[in-house]
């Protein structure tokens, strides 16, 4: 690790730094820990004749999630070290979303049009896209792995997976 | 000895034809999700879960099981062949693992992480077959505050063993817990952090986080390599193995250690990856070829495989006698176990004699067949690593969406998986531990329950958790396991005072 540091530190990438990161995480675990906080004390932390109410035993766990990530955030900004480190570079960041966002964009795919067809087009304009392939093999192996699937779970272990909203399987009778 | 004796009626229950074809098909599988990236033993497991449900239980977790025995060594070829660990616990088998195989050597190499790995795992297998009866009956006495004790001891230890920062073992342990809170309460009944969003009532599901944590978060992490592999062709052969073979015998010493040191952090959930590390530290120091470490020694592959694989065995042991995993993949056959309708822990042993002994017969022979196919179809793996990242990366996407949605057919899940996955990767490089995560998410409600039961039995008075020396020093050991890092600080500060 300490290796890649200091070459990365002769080069200077420029990138967003680990204490940005480490505050930002810390940050949002606080926000979640204060959730469960706020929704146990909702629902209860006390001890009645029948026993612990039902938010006694998340209350804690809640204010365990603030009070360490307190402390993260607190040695986070006090890490001056960490201001300088690199926790992701933007050009691998670029690298990391443009795998990210279509995987998002695929998810959405399947919600509307189903887990098969939206794999067979995310298969096929991933490698189009970042695999530089050509048009016929991308398409192929898309839609073989989604008839692979297609075979496998529908057919033969007959576990039947999400079709979508609007489902273009329909009109070929699945 | 009645344990022979029931390991013998596993057998029986074990080696039929159709078991067998399965613990065949379990390890292919399994080596192939320990080669590729973003598929590893616990999500790998995760998805193919659903596969499963119709076959007869035994059958199934023997298949699963095998599935896990698959992917821990095929975490073994990544690491020699393309200096890419396909699993953490095989990051220590590339220090001399790759060098091995840049001279020339890869066969060799193979052979001695294979060989290691089944010895590893046949040493955990025997303790698991012997200590895991005792543990069982032992367990059978444990009410609720002993329960609870175990739970504590468990997620103590990883902060006491943990190479993290303490505090973010804690944060990453305690969030599990909260996600494991989400839904109806079991004991109240009410609905709990759902804040009106009904979808969420039927709560977290373990399965899911392990299949974006660890699937979706490694390729992100991959992604970021840009991964070109350059990897060199292996060939092995009857007479590289019998030669290796000739060799392996006089590093007993460094593999008994090994051994001893995985089953230990197996049990305590230390897991594989530390186990193998910490294996490969010792032996460095202890052997007289400490100093060509790292240069390509097959002593620098026998000591973080043997411990690598007896951990990954030594986790069972919990699990099936506690039920208590020691490792997030263990704790997704546990999931697989309660699917069946299969309560692991004590009570087990007693009422499922069958499926337990059949389990326990299938990890002798599961590891027989996985070291023969291994050693057989290595060529075939490392040509599956030659295919280029660009189709792996979507497929295995897809694969891990499949996987997330036959867990509880919901459409909501596949979104959480993607969340999953953003986390497990800003997790993993601000090194936040996952295992602790997926632990507390599990084992959540059931050391809540544990927890609130214990309570109502004292009328709310803590003192039930010292009220008698077994609890009390599971508690006390559990204590000892927090603060062990504050120790571990204290003694390396005087140390350095009297140097």
């Amino acid at each position: 690790m300490e290796e890649k540091d200091s070459s990365a530190a002769a080069e200077r990438p420029s990138g967003l730094s680990t204490r940005a990161a480490e505050i930002a995480i810390a940050l949002f675990m606080m926000l979640l820990g204060g959730l469960v906080v706020y929704d146990s004390l909702r629902l209860g932390v006390r001890w009645l004749s029948d026993g612990p109410q039902a938010g006694y035993f998340p209350f804690y766990i809640g204010l365990f999630i603030c009070i360490s990530s307190a402390v993260t955030l607190v040695q986070a900004m006090l890490n001056k070290a960490a201001a300088k480190k690199i926790f992701v570079e933007w050009g691998q960041l670029k690298l990391v979303l443009m795998v990210l966002i279509p995987a998002a964009l695929f998810v959405l795919g399947i919600q509307l049009i189903g887990i098969y067809v939206a794999s067979a087009v995310y298969i096929a304009v991933f490698m189009i896209w970042l695999g530089k392939y050509g048009w016929l093999k991308s398409v192929v192996v898309g839609v073989a792995v989604s008839v692979t699937v297609f075979v496998a779970f529908e057919i033969w272990f007959k576990v039947l997976l999400y079709k979508g909203l609007y489902n273009p399987l329909a009109l070929i009778g699945y | 000895m009645e344990e022979i004796n029931a390991l013998m009626h596993g057998f029986s229950v074990a080696l039929t034809p159709f078991n067998l074809m399965l613990m065949a098909i379990g390890i292919i599988l399994g080596v192939l999700i320990g080669v590729l990236p973003g598929l590893g033993g616990a999500n790998g497991i995760a998805i193919l879960l659903p596969l499963t449900f119709t076959m007869p239980p035994t059958s199934a977790v023997i298949m699963l099981s095998c599935i896990y025995w698959g992917a821990l060594f095929g975490g073994a070829i990544t690491s020699i062949l393309f200096n890419i660990p396909g699993e953490p616990w095989s990051v220590a088998t590339t220090f001399d693992g790759y060098p091995m195989a840049q001279q020339g050597k890869a066969g060799e190499a193979l052979t001695t992480a294979f060989t290691s790995s089944f010895i590893g795992a046949l040493f955990a297998v025997v303790m698991i077959t012997f200590l895991a009866p005792l543990v069982a009956k032992f367990a059978l006495q444990f009410g609720p505050p002993e329960f609870f004790s175990v739970f504590f001891l468990t997620f103590c230890s990883f902060i006491g063993m943990g190479k993290e920062p303490p505090f973010k073992i804690i944060a990453a342990m305690m969030l599990g817990f909260g996600l494991a809170a989400v839904g109806i309460d079991t004991v109240t009944g009410q609905l709990r952090l759902i804040f009106g969003w009904h979808e969420l009532m039927r709560g977290f599901d373990f399965l899911i986080a392990v299949i974006g944590l660890f699937g979706i978060g490694e390729i992100l992490l991959s992604m970021e390599e840009g991964l070109s592999f350059q990897g060199r062709s292996a060939r092995i052969n009857t007479r590289i193995v019998i030669e290796t073979w000739k060799k392996l015998p006089k590093f007993w010493v460094t593999s008994l250690r090994s051994c001893v040191i995985g089953c230990w952090m197996g049990i305590t959930p230390g897991g594989a990856t530390p186990a193998s590390f910490m294996s490969y530290g010792i032996a460095k120091r202890m052997s007289p070829d400490g100093n060509k470490f790292g240069s390509g020694v097959p002593e620098g592959i026998v000591a973080p495989e043997t411990a690598a694989h007896a951990a990954g065995t030594a986790a069972l042991l919990p699990m099936l006698s506690l039920g208590i995993p020691g490792s997030p993949t263990a704790a997704v056959l546990l999931g697989g176990l309660l699917i069946w309708g299969l309560q692991p822990g004590p009570l087990l042993f007693v009422e499922q004699k069958d499926f337990v002994w059949g389990l326990i017969a299938s990890m002798y022979l599961g590891n027989i067949v996985g070291l023969i196919i291994v050693l057989t179809c290595v060529p075939l793996f490392a040509a599956i690593l030659r295919i280029p990242f660009s189709i792996v990366a979507p497929v295995i996407i897809v694969i891990c969406a499949i996987g997330a949605y036959t867990v509880n057919n919901a459409m909501l899940d596949i979104w959480f998986m993607l969340l999953f996955g953003v986390l497990g990767y800003a997790f993993k490089k601000l090194s936040y531990p996952l295992a602790p995560l997926v632990l507390a998410l599990v084992l959540g409600d059931q050391a809540e329950d544990a927890f609130r039961q214990a309570m109502l039995i004292s009328q709310g008075d803590v003192r039930i958790f010292f009220s008698n020396w077994l609890v009390g020093s599971i508690m006390g050991l559990g204590v000892l396991m927090l603060v062990w890092p504050l120790i571990g600080r204290g003694m390396a500060a005087l140390r350095g005072r009297a140097a």
